[in-house]
């Protein structure tokens, strides 16, 4: 059974309001992976009322199989409205899988300036991980087979989905 | 997605595209279709936004080595590209080989014989020759990339890339602009680079505007309308784009004197009232002041020529990395 976004969201609210308080997060920033990283944090801005504006990181600049594949055709631009060092960001993506997304993504973030902390907060965690990284806040634990991927479709309505791996392009 | 491009055939074009459709060599804009003309915008746009980064590298052609091949002198474009593959951690070496020392034939392939034995993975060629850069794509090794900075009179088409990316950042949607290419457009490879890739972007209006004896034979067929005089060329267009005197390549007498070219075909503040009000004022560099362009305008505020040297960087970085990465399994 695929949850509904909706539900995750509001878990993940609750789940962040409470890890900024106990750790004691002061002003923290959020920054969302492109694509669909950024529409999770677009939403948890939202419901958090974050002051400040919405970070948007996109890794393909950062990928390790780039001599494998080659340049990802849509790029965009990453954009960080505010200075990295020694601010608390909250790294948001939709599913979190082999870790080499977020493995990434911390090395562009340190290419811009030095954190006091990374806390990392997805929409859909599923088992498989290939490095040593795991997620502080969890919107839901999803486990398909292993032909099976997750999708989230969006941004208007967020929806996740299984999607055969023989069907995406 | 999935991009398909023209499919291989004798046209030169064809080299540069992979069966897949990817970018393979970069040496003239002719043959490209604007989905690819626009991903390369795209890319380039992404790599722009680095310069916020507190380290402006990144490591996507980490362990790839870039040689920088010059037949013929240039400053701005071979630093650039040794700026942008530097940004993204690829390793450089420059080779000036003298203009003087004709290289041809199997001189030039034991070059390359050469330079593959030490494991390279992209040559950046200029070249005195039209052709050159090609006749090298066609005899490198199948894992080393090829990029055309300048071939004789016939492209230059990263140049023509980032004039394109200065355009769209100041301008936007091209179908609805009047671009202006003013001076030698007989010599210039950077015109005939501009103009293809105008025409790719469907461009409102293309003009050229020179004197007869710099304007090749026939150039009508490329696309463009045809001005000998400079102020009924410039009314109402958004881009002017200034081109160098090539006294260099200027063989007899195809001009009266610099100064009189000045006075026909220089660019001054008075003339380019008749221009949009928001036009834009482009020149490749280097710029001969007070023989095409006056120093007010080449200073002044409609002139975009250094925003054109900087976005050179992005645009050649998006380049570099878009041939690598059609390179899948190349030299490990």
């Amino acid at each position: 059974m695929i949850p509904k976004v909706d539900t995750l969201l509001d878990h993940m609210t609750g789940a962040l309001t409470d890890l900024i308080r106990e750790r004691g997060l002061e002003d923290p920033l959020m920054v969302g992976i492109h694509t669909g990283g950024v529409w999770v944090a677009r939403e948890l801005h939202r419901r958090l009322g974050l002051p400040g504006r919405l970070g948007e990181l996109d890794i393909s600049f950062y990928r390790d199989d780039f001599s494998r594949i080659g340049m990802h055709p849509q790029v965009k631009p990453s954009n960080l409205p505010f200075s990295l060092d020694d601010a608390h960001i909250i790294l948001v993506d939709d599913v979190l899988y082999t870790g080499r997304t977020i493995r990434a993504a911390m090395n562009e973030l340190f290419d811009f300036g030095r954190p006091a902390s990374i806390t990392l907060a997805v929409l859909v965690e599923r088992g498989g991980r290939e490095l040593p990284i795991e997620a502080q806040v969890v919107g839901a634990r999803l486990d398909p087979g292993p032909q099976e991927q997750i999708k989230l479709s969006g941004p208007e309505p967020l929806e996740l989905t299984l999607v055969r791996t023989e069907d995406t392009a | 997605m999935t991009l398909h491009y023209p499919a291989p055939g004798a046209s030169p074009a064809s080299i540069q595209i992979t069966r897949e459709g990817r970018l393979k060599h970069f040496l003239t804009i002719e043959g490209l279709n604007r989905a690819l003309i626009t991903e390369i915008l795209d890319t380039a746009e992404s790599f722009a936004s680095m310069n916020d980064q507190s380290v402006k590298k990144v490591p996507l052609l980490r362990g790839k080595t870039v040689i920088n091949l010059f037949f013929e002198a240039s400053t701005r474009t071979r630093t650039t590209f040794e700026l942008a593959a530097k940004r993204l951690s690829a390793d450089v070496l420059n080779i000036n080989i003298g203009q003087s020392s004709a290289v041809k034939g199997e001189s030039l392939l034991d070059t390359l014989r050469n330079l593959e034995a030490m494991y390279c993975d992209m040559f950046i060629v200029r070249h005195a020759d039209s052709g050159a850069s090609q006749f090298i794509a066609h005899h490198v090794a199948p894992h080393i990339s090829v990029l055309n900075a300048g071939d004789g009179r016939h492209a230059h088409p990263t140049q023509a890339m980032l004039d394109m990316f200065t355009i769209r950042r100041h301008k936007g949607d091209f179908t609805k602009l009047r671009v202006a290419i003013v001076g030698d457009i007989l010599h210039s490879r950077v015109a005939r680079s501009q103009i293809h890739a105008l025409n790719i972007l469907n461009t409102g209006e293309v003009r050229v505007i020179a004197p007869k004896t710099l304007l090749p034979a026939e150039v009508e067929k490329l696309g463009v309308h045809v001005f000998h005089d400079l102020e009924q060329g410039l009314r109402d267009v958004d881009v002017v784009i200034m081109l160098r005197l090539q006294k260099e390549r200027m063989q007899g007498a195809l001009l009266p004197s610099e100064h009189e070219y000045f006075q026909l075909y220089g660019l001054t503040e008075e003339r380019l009232k008749v221009a949009a009000p928001d036009a834009i004022v482009m020149h490749p560099g280097p710029a001969n002041r007070g023989v095409e362009i006056s120093s007010r305008v080449a200073d002044g505020p409609r002139s975009v020529i250094l925003e054109q040297v900087t976005n050179g960087i992005a645009v050649r970085m998006a380049i570099m990395s878009m041939v690598m990465g059609a390179n899948p399994g190349g030299a490990a």
